[in-house]
């Protein structure tokens, strides 16, 4: 007997291996022309797990406190060895990890996988999507740097606008009135602790459901193999579908590898709350769209409304109704509505994101 | 090594003969990449095992495993470095080791690089350690001890500090910045003052 | 209990008339805190030639100190009665005579056993200075119309010059002085310049003194004294300049400028860099080129202009390395290269080019090249510490190059193998047993 199969018979024995693997082993990928959408999830995860290992690897060296961050990242960057390249990773996994995040939702959108029964799929994994921009945003102030400080300025100011409990919210968010560290330390235990326990949590879930489910089909290519079953064509997940996923992650890990070292993440300029903001702040991509919006929005609307308070109460209708949009399906014909609305979201955001880039 | 490699993908898989459900003997096999059509053109012929196959088979085992240990190493080797801490100690920018006991005589003095800023440090006849900015606040040239006047002198203007860096003599408008020394053990750590 | 409610509404009463009494004599006490000016009570309300008023006369030195009216102007300034106050008897001198301001405030000021009751370290010689003075001498001929003590210190609201609002504050001295030598009316006949207070606001020297607060900068009375005021000669004025500029003195004396200039009666520093109007030095002043102070004197062919050419094309070369090895270092810094050693040798680099600057009044090649020469070496290493750090992050991306077609080959295996389990028909799974 191979020493594999030894091994394998030892779990076997002691954790029911072979029948906690059964499912695995019958679980299987429909096939279509639209399959290749599939990899998405899974590429978001794969970089999920990155940015665990090398935020550990960051933690083992970073240090809060504002006295302390901006040098210990630079410590990161310039002394310890390959400090540069975990870093730089941990930075460019976190904006591709946002990317793949949005375009699997909108994958999952547009190819209406959160029908009936997978509701509880698309809710967690739109709280998901939610704790990944919240990652972005915690983990994008720790370097202490004057754009991480400004843009997080920007940002929790923004959230003080929401009516009733804005101010609330933003003095929860800062740690006080000011971004300071206090703001550090507070962003620091929710980047660390509360989002990675929490989006541990919902990943299990997510996955579960997904694995007691099966993966859904989109509803023309049901309606055909419903017609010709002899059409359906579907992939064992083992070893096909997970080689051909083992081959996208190992293609996403050459890619980010390749930003790293290419486009070495900058250490910038550190924060100091005392100057002025230097002009053309601007946040994150991610956030580009929301920021350039509200920009536009005229101060004052129809004489009496705040123009940016509307916004921001616009984006927290837009992102209610979004995670509710599944339940709003009944008829073809709300099909077809909800179907609009999402291509006007995708226009919408990609557009803006746009202008916000080009825009002075 | 190689062996290993493929060793690990064949216990993946339980059954490597049927890759695909419902496929009728013959018919081609839908896959992402094409590649068994592309296998079938290529004219493997059903019944003969031949050496065509038998070499594919390595090639592609040496490939691979040779392809995973190179990615292996390729990650494992920088993570392993950086878990080793390097030899300077990061204290942050207020505080920094300037000297060591015994490498200034008394009476004399040293720059030493408080980030990447200049700093001096002075052992007095007396015996007693001072630190300050080494920037001069005319025209920031780096100062210098002079034991012959007991006094801080800067070359560029004719400056003079005192030993508690207050300007003296000369052009300088303003005192140098003093810092905090502290012997702990073998080493002088210089640490900025801070407000109470 | 009658008789308490009596004895309670006599100690209110008692308790009132005492605390009202108290009052008035605390009041009184305050403005007799100083003995009381009794002039001040008409003086203080009359027009402005004979007006002086309380508010007015309580910021004067001399009042805070005790003096009166009496002290300096001589009568009674008890007596709040016309007559009595101001008679003859008294010793009333009335209205002080321009000319004769300086000996009044002399006979206290020159009387060292006198001030050393108020101020035992306040200088006594003042007055024999003033006499030795330009505005002294001519008041000795007659010419009122120069200043007198008053004129700058102010008077009955005189402040000591560590006051910052006093006129002869050290950067309010130079405003003070202009107030007649900016008067072209009345400078007329005296045939100087009066653009002096102009050219002054526009110096290095006005700026650090107003604008920094730095007060160890020179006014008008550092250099030409303050009672004893007189330009310095033209040969004087390089030990009035050396008393701050000390190095490029020293340098000055031993360059080939010194012999011709002094035979030519030319003052030493002025020549090229004025004497009111000093601003602030750039590396434009040295050369052949249009704003040099260099072509005043010299000539294409003569060797003082090859000799400025030649040091003006050296620290611009010594300026453009260094330029070149902080760009270089900020680079590789903002890559997250480690530089900060370099960087600070970087500071250090600059010295040279600061001394350079000052090296330059020896008006010599060599003895401004012995500067520039470690300072060019510095730049050159610090340059090619940039250098380096920039080959090791282009090292890194080598690196990376070959982790790269680590992982191609792992994709380009994964790929095949997949063809291979899928060929599917079973002669491909019996090759694979």
């Amino acid at each position: 007997m191979s020493p594999a199969t030894v091994v394998r018979k030892w779990l076997d024995d002691r954790f029911d291996w072979d029948g906690l693997l059964a499912p695995f082993r019958k679980k299987t990928v429909p096939l279509h022309r639209l399959s290749y959408w599939y990899f998405l999830g899974g590429i978001t995860l794969f970089l999920f797990v990155i940015q665990v290992l090398t935020g550990i690897l960051l933690l083992l060296y970073y240090r809060p406190g504002p006295n302390e961050a901006f040098e210990s990242v630079q410590y990161i960057m310039t002394q310890v060895k390959f400090g540069w390249l975990i870093r730089s990773i941990h930075s460019w996994s976190a904006n591709l990890m946002v990317f793949t995040a949005f375009a699997h939702m909108f994958s999952v959108f547009f190819l209406k996988a959160y029908r009936r029964p997978r509701e509880l799929t698309w809710l967690s994994g739109m709280v998901l999507l939610f704790l990944v921009l919240g990652f972005g945003f915690s983990g994008y102030l720790l370097p202490w740097n004057t754009l991480a400080f400004f843009a997080t300025k920007v940002g929790t100011e923004i959230t003080g606008q929401v009516p009733l409990i804005g101010k609330a919210m933003m003095i929860f968010l800062r740690g006080g009135d000011e971004v300071t560290g206090a703001t550090l330390t507070r962003f620091f235990g929710f980047h660390v602790a509360v989002l990675p326990g929490l989006a541990t949590l919902l990943v299990m879930l997510h996955v579960l459901l997904v694995q007691r489910l099966g993966i859904s089909v989109p509803p023309k290519v049901e309606a055909e193999w419903i017609a010709n079953p002899n059409l359906r064509r579907e992939m064992k997940f083992f070893p096909n579908f997970a080689l051909r996923e083992a081959i996208a992650w190992y293609i996403a890990l050459g890619v980010l590898g390749a930003l790293a070292a290419v486009f070495p993440w900058d250490l910038g300029v550190k924060a100091d709350p005392f100057i002025s903001a230097p002009a053309g702040i601007k946040p994150e991509w991610y956030f580009l769209f929301m920021f350039q919006t509200l920009k536009i929005i005229p101060p004052r609307v129809f004489r009496i409304i705040d123009g940016e308070v509307l916004g921001v109460l616009a984006f927290g209708a837009a992102g209610a109704i979004w995670v509710l949009l599944p339940f709003m399906e009944r008829s073809a014909r709300s099909r077809k509505w909800v179907s609009a609305i999402g291509i006007f979201a995708l226009v919408f955001i990609i557009g803006m994101t746009i202008y916000g880039y080009i825009a002075k | 090594m190689s062996r290993f490699g493929a060793t690990v993908l064949q216990h993946l898989s339980s059954s490597r003969a049927s890759s695909l459900h419902n496929r009728e003997p013959g018919q081609k096999s839908i896959s992402f990449t094409g590649a068994a059509s592309v296998m079938s053109d290529q004219g493997i012929q059903p019944g003969v095992p031949g050496a065509a196959p038998v070499q594919r088979r390595r090639f592609v085992e040496v490939l691979l495993g040779s392809g995973f240990m190179a990615t292996a190493v390729a990650f494992i080797y920088p993570v392993l470095r950086y878990l080793i801490p390097p030899r300077t100690i990061d204290v942050g920018s207020d505080s920094v080791v300037a000297a060591r006991v015994g490498e200034l005589k008394p009476n004399s003095g040293k720059i030493f690089h408080f980030g990447s800023r200049p700093g001096l440090l002075v052992l007095t006849a007396e015996g007693e350690y001072r630190a300050m900015s080494a920037t001069c606040t005319h025209l920031s040239c780096i100062v210098q001890y002079r034991g012959d006047l007991r006094e801080i002198w800067c070359a560029c203007h004719n400056g003079v500090y005192d030993l508690n860096g207050r300007n003296v003599s000369g052009p300088p408008p303003r005192p140098l910045e003093s810092f905090d020394v502290q012997v702990r053990g073998e080493e002088i750590f210089v640490r900025r003052r801070r407000e109470a | 209990m009658r008789a308490v409610l009596r004895s309670s509404w006599l100690l209110l009463a008692g308790c009132l008339l005492l605390s009202g009494g108290l009052a008035r004599a605390q009041a009184n006490a305050q403005t007799t805190a100083q003995p009381k000016d009794q002039c001040l009570e008409c003086h203080s309300i009359l027009p402005d030639n004979l007006g002086v008023t309380e508010e007015k006369f309580s910021q004067d030195i001399h009042s805070q100190k005790g003096l009166t009216c009496a002290s300096c102007h001589g009568g009674d300034a008890t007596s709040d009665d016309a007559e009595k106050s101001m008679s003859r008897k008294a010793g009333f001198k009335g209205h002080i005579d321009r000319k004769q301001i300086p000996a009044l405030c002399g006979s206290c000021h020159s009387n060292p056993d006198y001030m050393r009751k108020y101020k035992p370290g306040l200088r006594t010689d003042q007055l024999s200075q003033y006499h030795t003075s330009v505005h002294g001498k001519r008041l000795a001929a007659g010419d009122t119309k120069v200043a007198v003590c008053t004129d700058c210190h102010s008077v009955h609201d005189l402040r000591p010059p560590s006051d910052a609002r006093s006129t002869v504050y050290a950067a309010n001295v130079a405003k003070t002085c202009s107030r007649c030598h900016s008067d072209a009316a009345r400078m007329k006949d005296y045939k100087i310049p009066t653009s002096q207070f102009a050219d002054y606001s526009k110096s290095v020297h006005y700026e650090a003194l107003t604008a920094r607060g730095d007060l160890s900068a020179p006014n008008c009375a550092t250099c030409h004294g303050n009672h004893g005021a007189t330009p310095p000669g033209a040969s004087s004025v390089v030990n009035v300049c050396s008393t701050c500029h000390v190095f490029q003195a020293q340098l000055f004396d031993e360059s080939p400028h010194k012999q011709p200039f002094t035979s030519a009666g030319l003052p030493g520093c002025v020549t090229c860099h004025n004497n009111h109007k000093i601003q602030h030095p750039t590396d434009a002043f040295i050369g052949t080129g249009d704003e040099a102070v260099c072509t005043q004197c010299h000539v294409q062919g003569d060797a003082g202009f090859a000799a400025a050419g030649k040091i003006k094309s050296d620290l611009t070369h010594l300026a453009q390395s260094v330029d070149q090895a902080d760009q270089i270092l900020t680079q590789a810094e903002q890559s997250g290269m480690e530089v900060s050693g370099a960087k600070g040798d970087l500071v250090q680099t600059k010295d040279a080019l600061t001394k350079a600057r000052v090296s330059i009044h020896s008006f010599r090649v060599e003895r401004v090249e012995a500067d520039i020469k470690p300072g060019l070496a510095g730049a050159e290493k610090d340059f090619r510490a940039g250098q380096e750090a920039l080959k090791e992050r282009n090292f890194r991306r080598m690196g990376l190059g070959l982790s790269l077609i680590a992982i191609a080959i792992v994709v380009a295996g994964l790929l095949l193998y997949l063809r291979k389990i899928e060929s599917g028909s079973k002669p491909t799974a019996a090759s694979l047993s």
